[in-house]
């Protein structure tokens, strides 16, 4: 029908330019920057100059390795503190409470990085809330030292990224029906044969959704790493942002880039082959 | 362990403890911020030095509140300009998107969803790397090939809306096309037998339908981009938006102005989730 094509395009071509002009272009723009790089006489010619920098100087590589083990120890913790609260909240309080405690997660994720961050400032200083609560209750005389540490980056990036653990899980967990559990629990199993058995298969799909998530947010922090971390605590989203913003060597930093998006899609992709899961899935 | 099967009270208390330390975890820094935007003193730490209006009202020399911060005011404005653009944006393309993927079939869907939702996956750095690198290359080429000077493509306002709107789009599609799956196709096809056409049947049967998902991605672009950092920090020309401010201000000049507007914020985020809680349940 001659009405259907019509409203076809009409659908199709703002898609296409959003994706075309705002995805596509710009990706493939990064990978040609990646590769070029300027010669002897100031001109920007082919070369694999970019990567060798990249292994050449031992911080650039190192950085990246310690960003990756970084990203996937957060992503664990993720998972461990918050899979009993994802239980709790759909298996265990009652469904009056459950709404209210839901609301309470997801408004530190709608008032935004910046703002917790800050917060997490605020108690972890050396004048902070914790360090001021202990002296007035006189357990410590000089302040300990918790901000600009490894301990506060944590901190921040856990509590910035495991509401996306929280809500996949939930949403699986809502989808096992309890006399499952009162069957197993019938049977004689305990707790932890139940959740290992029943509870943790089921819900896995949740699982791995929010593990890549959360891989991806903590990766691609710069907020929390550069607010939070101390001098030690080399993030490479830092690396990124030094040669695009001080150094201006956008083609170094568009090599740096194309390895970040190579290191999360490489992550992102085992683990969707590993869980047999496919991406379109990951989104809702 | 679930509602229906008894436990230890061993296992209840210290389950409970356990989300109850949680719910502190989260509340915290919100609460922390909150009660040092009053504390009348000159630094954003402990102690109280009792209750002050100050950094909100004031305007003297050592203390400049949050209605006198010319910088700060402005950054809120340009924010809200740039998140409402990009909601806009961003909801349009989204619910088209929507309609496109779930009601349409076309060769290379597969591959033009795989970009679509992509952005879930892609660091929001990444993003604005790679726009940044194209847009200055074509801004570039436009002048020294045709001497047009095309603000468009330099860092400002409209770019870090384009940028912001790359990913926002996404999330609009995937919450509009979670309603547009429960829509009854039948009302469509009594439509379009009724001699309706098909852009006339989605404009009078399918948007109505779905309106309220419309207002929810309305509602949550809007948010992330009032909170966005990532992407928007490479995008930015001189009109600073708020996050960037907030960052640039954490890390050299913080005053409790900081904790006053953290708090305004937090407040209004409160007061919109508590709303949109009694509003759904009052439907119900």
């Amino acid at each position: 029908m001659e009405g259907n094509k019509k409203a076809f395009y009409f659908l199709l071509t703002p898609v296409l330019i959003w994706l075309v002009l705002l995805i596509i272009i710009p990706h493939i723009d990064l990978f040609v920057s990646s590769f070029k790089a300027e010669n002897d006489a100031g001109t920007l010619v082919w070369s694999l100059e970019n990567y060798i920098e990249f292994f050449r100087d031992s911080i650039y590589w190192r950085t990246f390795l310690n960003t990756a083990m970084y990203a996937i120890g957060v992503t664990l913790l993720a998972f461990v503190v918050t899979f009993p609260i994802a239980f709790y909240l759909t298996k265990v309080v009652s469904k009056k409470y459950a709404s209210f405690l839901t609301l309470l997660l997801l408004i530190p994720l709608w008032i935004g990085e910046l703002v917790t961050i800050y917060g997490w400032v605020i108690i972890l200083g050396d004048h902070g809330v914790i360090n001021e609560s202990l002296k007035w209750l006189g357990i410590i005389d000089t302040p300990i030292k918790l901000l600009y540490t490894d301990l506060s980056m944590t901190i921040g990036l856990l509590y910035m990224s495991m509401l996306f653990m929280i809500i996949p899980v939930m949403t699986t967990l809502e989808s096992l029906d309890d006399s499952l559990i009162e069957a197993a629990s019938d049977l004689g199993a305990s707790k932890w044969t139940i959740i290992r058995r029943i509870v943790i298969p089921h819900s896995m799909p949740g699982i791995i959704n929010g593990a890549i998530i959360v891989f991806m947010l903590v990766i691609g922090d710069y907020v929390a790493p550069n607010i939070l971390g101390g001098k030690s605590s080399l993030w490479f989203t830092e690396q990124i942002y030094n040669q695009f913003l001080s150094t201006f060597n956008w083609n170094e930093g568009a090599a740096f880039g194309f390895l970040l998006l190579m290191l999360s899609s490489a992550v992102i992709w085992l683990a969707l082959k590993l869980s047999g899961q496919k991406l379109d899935k990951v989104g809702q | 362990m679930i509602r229906s099967l008894p436990s230890s009270p061993l296992y209840k208390g210290g389950y409970t403890l356990y989300v109850a330390l949680f719910f502190l975890f989260l509340v915290l820094p919100l609460v922390a911020i909150s009660v040092l935007a009053f504390n009348d003193s000159n630094f954003i730490a402990l102690p109280w030095k009792g209750f002050s209006l100050d950094w909100f009202f004031a305007n003297t020399d050592d203390r400049l509140g949050l209605f006198h911060d010319e910088d700060l005011l402005i950054s809120i404005w340009v924010s809200i300009l740039t998140a409402t653009a990009m909601a806009i944006l961003s909801t349009i393309v989204g619910t088209i998107a929507a309609l496109l993927f779930e009601q349409e079939k076309f060769r290379f869907k597969g591959l033009l969803y795989f970009f679509a939702i992509a952005p879930l996956v892609i660091p929001g750095v990444i993003l604005g790397i790679s726009i940044l690198l194209s847009s200055t290359y074509v801004g570039n080429l436009l002048e020294t090939k045709y001497g047009i000077d095309a603000a468009v493509f330099s860092p400002g306002f409209w770019l870090v809306v384009f940028g912001q709107f790359s990913f926002g789009a996404t999330y609009a599609m995937l919450l509009v096309g979670a309603r547009l799956k429960k829509f009854d196709p039948t009302l469509e096809e009594a439509a379009l037998s009724l001699k309706a056409t098909r852009l006339e049947s989605i404009r009078y049967i399918t948007i109505p339908f779905l309106k309220p998902a419309i207002i929810g991605a309305f509602a949550v672009t809007f948010l992330m981009s009032f909170s966005n950092f990532n992407t928007t920090i490479f995008l930015i020309g001189s009109d600073q938006t708020l996050p960037v401010e907030l960052f640039s201000r954490i890390k050299f000049s913080s005053t409790p102005v900081l904790n006053a507007v953290s708090f305004m914020i937090v407040l209004f985020i409160t007061i919109a989730a508590v709303a949109n809680l009694f509003l759904s349940r009052n439907k119900k």
